[in-house]
């Protein structure tokens, strides 16, 4: 199974009326058991795309569809930029969410759910609030939730970005071990080129104004181990290259 | 070279200074002590201010009689009724107005039009329209509670974060489960300062509608007291009132601490 973004195109009609080209002809695949990372300067029109393919926003052109489906309708599981827990749900009753609204017996609610926020390590906190949790752990039940409908397709929106810089360490290793057990199709999107380079299978950098794929890079390392020292050298020069791509356009970004 | 030593204190510590607990009794019972003197050594003659403590000693003879009973029932009667059915018809009126882009277009103007209107000026026309038994009396509470619950309700609906029903659609909601799960809890503590908001004008309707219109109540027992001039029974009254307003509040925070826990 392999989800397909066919020549989507985005245009926003922004308040004075003018024509705003987010997205221009975006042409890629995520493959089976693929990380697919979505990187460029902030205002290229990430979310826009990460929006389209989970189908919360409609493309102007061009269409995204499930190839090799069996089954009738594509499961999709989003983690937010804005975490956007169900406040008044506690870490249990949101990681479920997806599970009840399926109709699945309440066993196999409870039985799933405590499995992933096992896997993300909140097992102390099933029964607080969102309010009761810091940055970090909400992002975590925020990943449990999409983890637990055990989506054909994860996709996530800077989940990181709101986090100080050593939890997001810690946070990618364990996305990674989690993503290793799981092998879900996955698109991530960040602005963040050492994320990028450290997560994903292959990288699509973005452009800005309008948003069209600048190019797309298979990052040749092996999955885990990633910042250990004999790597070090190849993943900065991945980093590297992706920087040269969208330096010109982060400095555009910054005058705005 | 002289070390001189100038050790650098809290200057904000003002900010965190703790009030004893026993303050806000205090500021009341000195009240109470300092009017039952001003009573008691007649610098104002009793027709006008009776001491607390004779107001205390009529409503006990009242509540023994019953007087307060009959009156008190035919109130409460009047403005549970009249206060669930304006803030039941609030909620569902307000949700519908938030959610529907074409409810919102319609009946918006129309609720925001008939808001300002000084409900009791009404009164009149219902009582023209539904007699002058209960039934003109507990519209004009409903309607009272009900407006600023509406108006409450749709601007909780309106405050719930976008991003809470993407991520119910996403994660398999129907709309009816949108509202349900996401747009009421979202609006509770809006929809819980319209009530409250409410439980006020409610009391005032009820008073204003009893004294106009009504053989019982404990509206219509303050103003007949006070034109027979018997004014330790229409404070009776007043006190009656006051503990109803009290209650009323309390009753309403428990619910919301019982319902919204989550708050912040
Ligand atoms: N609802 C909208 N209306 C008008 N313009 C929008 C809207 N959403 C996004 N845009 C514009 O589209 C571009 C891409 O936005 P976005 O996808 O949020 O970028 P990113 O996530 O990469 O930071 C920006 O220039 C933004 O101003
Ligand atoms: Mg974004």
């Amino acid at each position: 199974m392999s989800i397909v973004i066919e020549n989507v195109g985005k245009t926003f009609i922004d308040p004075k009326k003018n024509e705003v080209t987010a997205l221009e002809n975006i042409n890629f695949s995520i493959n089976e058991e693929e990380f697919v990372v979505l990187v460029g300067p902030s205002g290229c029109g990430k979310s826009t795309l990460l929006n389209i393919v989970g189908g919360l926003l409609s493309p102007t052109s061009g269409s995204v569809y499930f190839e090799g489906i069996t089954e009738k309708n594509p499961n999709l599981g989003i983690v937010f930029q804005e975490i956007a827990l169900f406040p008044w749900r506690t870490v249990f009753q949101n990681v479920i969410y997806g599970l009840e609204e399926k109709g699945l017996p309440k066993k196999k609610q409870i039985e799933i759910g405590n499995y992933y926020i096992d896997m993300v390590g909140l097992s102390d906190f099933k029964d607080a609030y969102p309010k009761q949790l810091s940055g970090g752990m909400k992002q975590r039940a925020g990943i449990a939730r999409a983890l637990a409908v055990e989506p054909d397709l994860l996709l996530m929106d800077e989940p990181f970005s709101a986090l100080d810089a050593q939890t997001r360490t810690l946070m990618q290793e364990e996305l990674l071990t989690i993503w290793n057990r799981t092998k879900l199709n996955t698109l991530y999107v960040t602005h963040n080129i050492q994320e990028a380079v450290y997560l994903a299978d292959r990288v699509i950098v973005l452009s800005r104004h309008p948003g069209k794929i600048k190019r797309i890079i298979s990052i040749d390392l092996p999955k885990t181990g990633r910042n250990d020292e004999e790597y070090r050298e190849k993943s900065s020069r991945y980093a590297d290259e992706i920087w040269q791509l969208i330096r010109h356009d982060a400095e555009e970004a910054l005058k705005e | 070279m002289d070390k001189q030593k100038k050790v650098i204190t809290n200057r904000v510590a003002f900010l965190d200074k703790k009030v004893p607990f026993y303050a806000s009794f205090v500021g009341i019972l000195g009240l109470l002590i300092l009017w039952e003197i001003i009573s008691r050594i007649g610098i104002v003659s009793p027709l006008f201010l009776p001491a607390p403590s004779e107001i205390i000693v009529t409503g006990w003879q009242m509540l023994v009689s019953g007087e307060i009973y009959g009156n008190l029932t035919a109130s409460l009667y009047r403005i549970v009724i009249g206060y669930a059915i304006g803030s039941v018809l609030g909620i569902i009126f307000g949700l519908i107005l938030g959610f529907f882009k074409l409810a919102d277009a319609v009946g918006t103007p129309i609720v925001y039009s008939i808001y300002p209107i000084p409900k009791i000026a009404l009164l009149p026309l219902f009582i023209l329209w539904l007699g002058i038994g209960e039934l003109s009396k507990v519209t004009i509470i409903a309607l009272g509670v009900f407006f600023p619950v509406v108006i409450n309700t749709f601007s909780g609906v309106k405050s719930v974060d976008p991003m809470l029903v993407k991520a119910a659609v996403t994660f398999g909601s129907n709309r009816v489960n949108v509202i349900r799960k996401v747009i009421l809890p979202g609006s509770l503590p809006m929809i819980f300062a319209g009530l409250k908001l409410a439980a006020g004008t409610s009391l005032l309707l009820l008073v204003s509608a009893e004294m106009i219109a009504a053989q019982e109540g404990i509206g219509s027992m303050v103003l007949h007291y006070g034109n027979l001039m018997i004014t330790s029974k229409l404070m009776v009254g007043v006190l009656i009132l006051s503990l109803l307003g009290l209650t009323f509040n309390r009753g309403l925070k428990w619910l919301e601490n019982r319902l919204i826990p989550w708050k912040e």
